[in-house]
């Protein structure tokens, strides 16, 4: 396999198509439009499908179609344009479609700052969209990392029949790092598309569709939905333990970029004889509570930290993990602003000498 | 059926064996039977897939013998963009209303005709959001009573009723685009020789395509079958002219 030095936007562009999705819908917005412009010199030459829609609805809409084909579809966007598609996410998680979605997240609320951000964890992971659904959420922290779920997002998609997200922040896609591509790529076997809309010559006609005006029925295909997030919640929780140990006093919770960035004060905190460990979920959701509470109860942990470029999304995750067996602190920053290394290590040590703030965000 | 009759009428392959939910009176399904029966003339049943809109229309994949997908309130040409391009093999149409063409999905249709996607619309406008019970559409008429209307559609606060056929075919790219009405026996023949060249322009991959249906709602129109057919001729023909407004052919030689 041979290293190529790749920025993050193209190296998840070339990822996916590398996992056979060669149809790309989408909308201009920083701090992603490498992807699309990637994608526009390079699916011509593998005969694949560009198409520059009018505004994220339409890319939302378009995908809910081009997926129906039974084909891998994906879009990559920024949050406002995440915003706008929350529309047909939910109505192809409702179908049951897998379509696969890239959000590089930019500071918000409203149409905030194109500096990385983690602020969207809450409508990514919780549903975003009206209804009663989940999108499997996959975070990287490298861009090898990047490349690898994004890879995996398809065949997670197709596996589960459900939206699945890579959620990247702005850094991710922004900077450059050595990336592998897998020289044969092999998936393991994902089930048969025979739900896709591809003509009924032969057999009886696919209806793809989410109307059920049946409360019995519309419950049964919630159930369904539900079912399926179990499933999820069993097989594929992934994250990294990063210098976990009987030693640590502090267990820290932290994702994608923050995660690097914690993990280099966790390293510097070693250097000082101060034992600290980093649980870094990789699956936002299904979110690896059992694995967090399982170290937070060790019984040298003082303190469960969680660090967020946000004002504090993951943290309830976290509280409701952890279910008041360990005080659960929080340190974060917001607005495209990254914590430095310096700023969450001085947190480590106030949390050590027993002198944060009692309110730890801003839910309290 | 014994030797010596002989059908001259029967239901279209394309069209299943069941009853629909229309109200009495109502043509959304003399323009369903004319879209199966060019299915059926074609012989493409087996490779079309038809995009349901939100509307009374929503129901219509209960009604066809093809593949259908059930798109989110206007968003249909945005799924059979999507759909079509990466399967241009198959035969795409949108079955769509005017609360859902003209209002929450006129970005998507002018894009998708301005991009000249390879699909057939039909567009069924009854000037009403028949579904949600009567409310007033951006096609409701000067003066037409609705529920959100209730005192007829003003114009200076609503603007006038807008022509999505004129609207479309002001568009430099190449597209066939046609009004017609259902309200007569001889308009029906029109309207199915017009959905007939609709799917004939996509078969052979020319240009988008769309067909408008003047349609009736005797239900929220407070009319009765009869009345309503009289009330579309009278009031909203004279305002919406039928006729071809567009071909790719007239285009292709500016
Ligand atoms: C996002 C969204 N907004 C509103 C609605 C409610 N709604 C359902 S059908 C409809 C209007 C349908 O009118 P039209 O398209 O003219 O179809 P008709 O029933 O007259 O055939 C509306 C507003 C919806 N389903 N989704
Ligand atoms: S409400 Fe109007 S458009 Fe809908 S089925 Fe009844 S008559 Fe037809
Ligand atoms: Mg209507």
């Amino acid at each position: 396999m041979t290293r190529i030095l790749m920025k993050g936007n193209e190296a998840i562009a070339e990822a996916a198509i590398r996992a056979g999705a060669i149809y790309y819908f989408a909308y201009p917005i920083t701090p992603q439009n490498e992807v699309g412009e990637y994608m526009a010199r390079r699916l011509p030459e593998v005969g694949g499908v560009f198409v520059q829609a009018e505004s994220e609805v339409a890319v939302g809409n378009m995908l809910f179609g081009a997926v129906a084909s039974g084909k891998r579809v994906f879009t990559s966007s920024s949050s406002p344009g995440i915003s706008l598609m929350q529309e047909a996410i939910s109505y192809m998680a409702g179908a049951r479609l897998p379509v696969v979605l890239i959000n590089i997240m930019r500071g918000g609320p409203g149409l905030g700052g194109i500096l990385p951000s983690q602020a969207d964890y809450f409508q990514s992971t919780k549903g975003g969209g009206h209804g009663d659904y989940r999108v499997l959420v996959l975070a990287p922290s490298t861009l090898q990392e990047a490349v690898d779920l994004t890879m995996l997002a398809f065949h997670l998609a197709d596996k589960y029949c459900n939206p699945t997200m890579v959620l990247a922040d702005g850094m991710i896609g922004q900077m450059m790092e050595p990336v592998e591509f897998p020289e044969n790529y092999v998936e393991e076997p994902v089930p048969p598309k025979d739900w896709a809309t591809t003509g009924c010559q032969g057999r009886a006609p696919i209806i793809i569709k989410s109307l059920a005006l049946d409360p019995v029925v519309l419950e049964k295909n919630n159930l369904v939905l539900a079912e399926k997030y179990k499933l999820m919640k069993r097989d594929e929780i992934r994250f990294e333990a990063y210098k976990i140990n009987p030693k640590n006093r502090i267990l820290v919770v932290s994702y994608g970029t923050m995660a690097r960035i914690c993990q280099t004060v966790i390293d510097e905190l070693e250097q000082e004889n101060i034992s600290v460990g980093l649980l870094r979920p990789i699956t936002l959701f299904p979110f690896p509570a059992k694995e967090i509470l399982a170290e937070a109860i060790k019984p040298n942990i003082e303190s469960v930290l969680t660090v967020e470029m946000s004002m504090g999304q993951m943290v309830e995750d976290v509280e409701w993990a952890v279910k008041d067996k360990k005080p659960v602190e929080f340190y974060g920053r917001t607005g495209g602003i990254v914590p430095t290394p310096e700023e969450v290590k001085d947190y480590i040590m106030k949390i050590l000498a027993k002198e944060t703030p009692a309110v730890k965000s801003w839910n309290g | 059926m014994n030797e010596s009759t002989h059908a001259i009428f029967t239901r279209p392959q394309s069209f299943r064996d069941v009853v629909t939910h229309y109200c009495p009176g109502c043509t959304h399904g003399v323009i369903h039977r004319l879209v199966a029966e060019v299915l059926d003339e074609f012989g493409i049943r087996g490779r079309t897939v038809g995009v349901a809109p939100v509307g009374c229309g929503v129901f219509i994949y209960n009604y066809f013998q093809t593949d259908f997908l059930e798109a989110p309130h206007g968003r249909a040409p945005a799924l059979a963009t999507g759909l079509k391009r990466v399967s241009p093999e198959l035969i795409v149409f949108t079955y769509q209303g005017d609360g859902d063409l003209a209002s929450i999905g006129t970005a998507e249709i002018i894009h998708a005709a301005n991009r000249g996607e390879k699909f057939t619309t039909i567009f069924v406008n009854n000037a009403i959001y028949g579904m949600t019970g009567g409310q007033m559409a951006p096609t409701t008429m000067p003066g037409q009573i609705t529920t959100t209307s209730p005192r007829g559609r003003n114009v200076e606060e609503c603007g006038y009723p807008i022509r999505m056929a004129e609207l479309l075919s002001t568009l430099r790219t190449p597209a066939y685009i046609e009004r017609v009405a259902v309200h007569t026996p001889q308009n029906i023949v029109r309207a199915k020789k017009a959905i007939r060249k609709a799917f004939q322009y996509q078969i052979d991959g020319k240009c988008f395509s769309l067909v408008e249906v003047l349609s009736t709602c005797p239900t929220n129109w407070g009319l009765t079958p009869n009345e309503s057919l009289n009330w579309l001729e009278k009031t909203m023909q004279p305002y919406y002219p039928l006729g071809v407004f567009k071909t790719p052919d007239a285009e292709e030689q500016k």
